[in-house]
């Protein structure tokens, strides 16, 4: 109750400050973008009245003034993306090609180390699990779901129940899910996946301490988070099918079973994909459910959460790069994938 | 007509294996009411874990820790004390998360502005202004949202903390940045990670405006400026809530930019990275974290359902024309 709000008041004005500069920046750039192609606009004019006064060919109106604009309304984002993505990704490339403290290069050292040592290889073993069953089950799920889901009442409310846990954090999503996981030594148990353990006549766990095992419970935390998504998705797909489709193939009386694999399955196949390849993407980049809910101890370590650890914790910049580098390469094959079928979609 | 597939793939599920020679019309009915209970239970079953943490910040202390949060229906204490420790206790263990809350306002609201200003502008000039490799700087944009933030963390923390030099020229000079100062490099880092997918859902939008509609406008002398301000950006109104909510959710939940760049100091951890640290070293007080959670939780679950028309609209539109 002896809550300051004047302690506070530094992180306003330091908010004020962001909010000055956006507006000044923002707003100092479409003023400039104003007044320029006026003051080119009153030359080109004075420019055409000289011309017609003295009987001289009219000046070509030029083309450069496109690409004037252009310039100025890329400039923030390419140099923000230079600055802060282009040229730190390229440098990360570098790093790991250097020792801990990047000032000695030691070649693909940093790469033999992530095959080579056990912890590491069973972060990697972790994250591949990560990737085949988060995936595969939250998109099952959602599109089972939205199957379900469509012909019900309550259809709205379902869905957002469903979809809700995607605006909790990671971070509170593994709290509500470690508390599911609760143990207790003696008394009550407080988790609810104890209490039905115990009800059932089994008993109690510390289910996160357990190997294989939590690796799974962590990837039921993101599958909760992540089946939502891909039911939304794949219910707006279902929806699009057109229903001249879905009567004629019922006029030729196929059962629901094939009407189910020949007719809603063809034609929801891009949302599939593309749901698949979001979620494998998002997958691999793992990091604030491990973080939360292990700290990637006990066997639970993924890539993303590994690479904070050798970067930020235990200050080995080249291991950590080396990582990062490994996990860009993973997510490389997943968008080829996804083009292809873009294309391909295209032509057919 | 456009339900009819679903309404017999869901028969599938249901009927597989049994072949049935009913009516159908009985049969659909049956099936329908199946799939609303059905889908009804999955719905509740998805929700207990979250109410469940929501019944137990409401509980004494002494009760969370002692008795299951379902014991709460037949022995009903509720009261608001988790709350208040949490928020605004003083000892070092409570957490003091209304500090903590407004450095996630702080930190969020730029990060959500910047990178719509600038993402808004740089699709405008993809989509409509003609001018040489405008081809390539999109594939380009396009291609970064493939790499992972991870690829930039450390050489971008280095370059808050030393600056640039290039052959013993001083590019750009140490920020130095102390206490809430760390918010402009938490602001820089979202606004550089989030640009990529924004130029890319923005210019979905911007690039099926009606071409005759700028057209026109050209031909009535207005310049690019002045069609972005009057034209454009009215139009787009719905995409730049769509984006807006999209980044405010993933600023908002974010860890990692935050633990990173801003640090656990009191002055600029935001409720995530307070969290977590919680979550690690009290792990047992759940009578903290229970409340603590449902604090960060409160404002993207506000601004979600209200405004969740948007957020499927550009999530439908960022990932499906993909």
């Amino acid at each position: 109750m002896e809550f300051d709000f004047a302690e506070e008041q530094p992180k306003f004005l330091m908010l004020m400050y962001g909010l000055i500069a956006f507006v000044a920046v923002v707003g100092g750039l479409l003023l400039l973008l104003d007044v320029v192609p006026a003051w080119f606009a009153r030359r080109r004019e004075a420019q055409l009245v000289a011309a017609s006064v003295s009987g001289a060919p009219l000046p070509r109106r030029r083309k450069q003034g496109e690409g004037l604009f252009a310039l100025f309304f890329l400039l923030p984002t390419v140099l923000l993306l230079t600055v802060g993505l282009v040229v730190p990704a390229i440098r990360t490339t570098l790093l790991s090609l250097m020792d801990g403290s990047s000032t000695n290069w030691v070649g693909l050292r940093n790469y033999s180390w992530m095959f080579s040592e056990g912890s590491i290889v069973r972060v990697l073993i972790n994250t591949l699990i990560w990737v085949v069953l988060v995936p595969l089950v939250a998109t099952g799920f959602g599109l089972i779901y939205a199957v379900l889901v469509d012909k019900a009442r309550f259809e709205a409310v379902a869905k957002s129940l469903i979809f809700l846990p995607m605006a909790i954090s990671f971070v509170g999503a593994s709290i509500i899910w470690k508390f599911v996981y609760a143990y207790r030594g003696e008394g009550d148990q407080i988790g609810l996946l104890n209490q039905i353990v115990v009800s059932l006549g089994g008993e109690p766990k510390q289910w996160l301490l357990e190997s294989p095992l939590n690796t799974l419970l962590l990837i039921v935390i993101m599958i909760w988070i992540q089946a939502g998504f891909a039911m939304v998705v794949l219910s707006a797909a279902i929806k699009a099918i057109p229903g001249d489709i879905v009567e004629a193939a019922r006029l030729d009386g196929v059962s629901p079973w094939q009407m189910f694999w020949r007719i809603t399955m063809p034609s929801i196949r891009p949302a599939l994909i593309v749901v698949g390849v979001t979620l494998t993407i998002a997958t691999l980049k793992v990091f604030d459910i491990v973080r939360t809910s292990t700290n990637g101890n006990y066997d639970t370590s993924v890539i993303a959460s590994e690479m904070y650890n050798q970067a930020f914790r235990y200050g080995q910049n080249g291991q950590g790069s080396a990582l990062a580098v490994f996990l860009f390469i993973l997510v490389i094959p997943v968008v080829i994938y996804q083009i292809r079928n873009l294309r391909q979609q295209r032509e057919g | 007509m456009t339900t009819a597939t679903p309404t017999v793939a869901a028969g599938a599920q249901k009927t597989d294996g049994t072949p049935t020679t009913t009516a159908g019309r009985v049969r659909k009915r049956l099936n329908s009411r199946t799939a609303t209970l059905v889908s009804i239970v999955i719905a509740v079953v998805w929700t207990i874990p979250t109410f469940g943490l929501l019944i137990s910040s409401l509980r004494p202390e002494d009760e969370i820790k002692t008795t299951g949060w379902w014991t709460a229906f037949t022995n009903p204490q509720f009261t608001l004390e988790n709350y208040e420790q949490v928020l605004f206790g003083r000892s070092a263990s409570s957490g003091q998360l209304a500090g903590s809350f407004i450095n996630s306002l702080a930190i969020t609201i730029p990060s959500v502005l910047f990178p719509l200003a600038f993402a808004c502008l740089a699709a405008y000039a993809l989509a409509w202004i003609n001018f040489r490799g405008r081809d390539w700087v999109y594939i380009a944009i396009f291609a970064l949202q493939i790499v992972p933030l991870q690829m930039a963390l450390v050489p971008l923390l280095k370059f808050f903390s030393t600056g640039v030099t290039l052959g013993g020229v001083t590019l750009m000079p140490a920020w130095d940045l102390v206490d809430e100062q760390k918010f402009a490099q938490v602001w820089f880092a979202h606004t550089c990670f989030a640009l990529p997918f924004a130029v890319f859902l923005l210019h979905n939008f911007i690039s099926q405006l009606p071409g005759d509609l700028m057209e026109a406008a050209r031909v009535d002398g207005a310049t690019h400026p002045k069609i972005f301000r009057t034209i454009v950006l009215p139009l787009i109104t719905p995409a730049l809530a769509a984006f807006g909510i999209f980044q405010f959710l993933w600023v908002w939940n974010d860890l990692l930019v935050a633990l990173i760049f801003a640090g656990g100091g009191d002055e600029t951890a935001p409720l995530t990275v307070k969290l977590a640290e919680m979550a690690g070293t009290r792990g047992n007080e759940w009578q903290r974290l229970t409340a603590g959670a449902f604090v960060s939780i409160v404002v993207p679950l506000i601004v979600f359902l209200s405004l969740q028309r948007f957020f499927v609209r550009g999530l439908l539109a960022g990932s499906v024309k993909g």
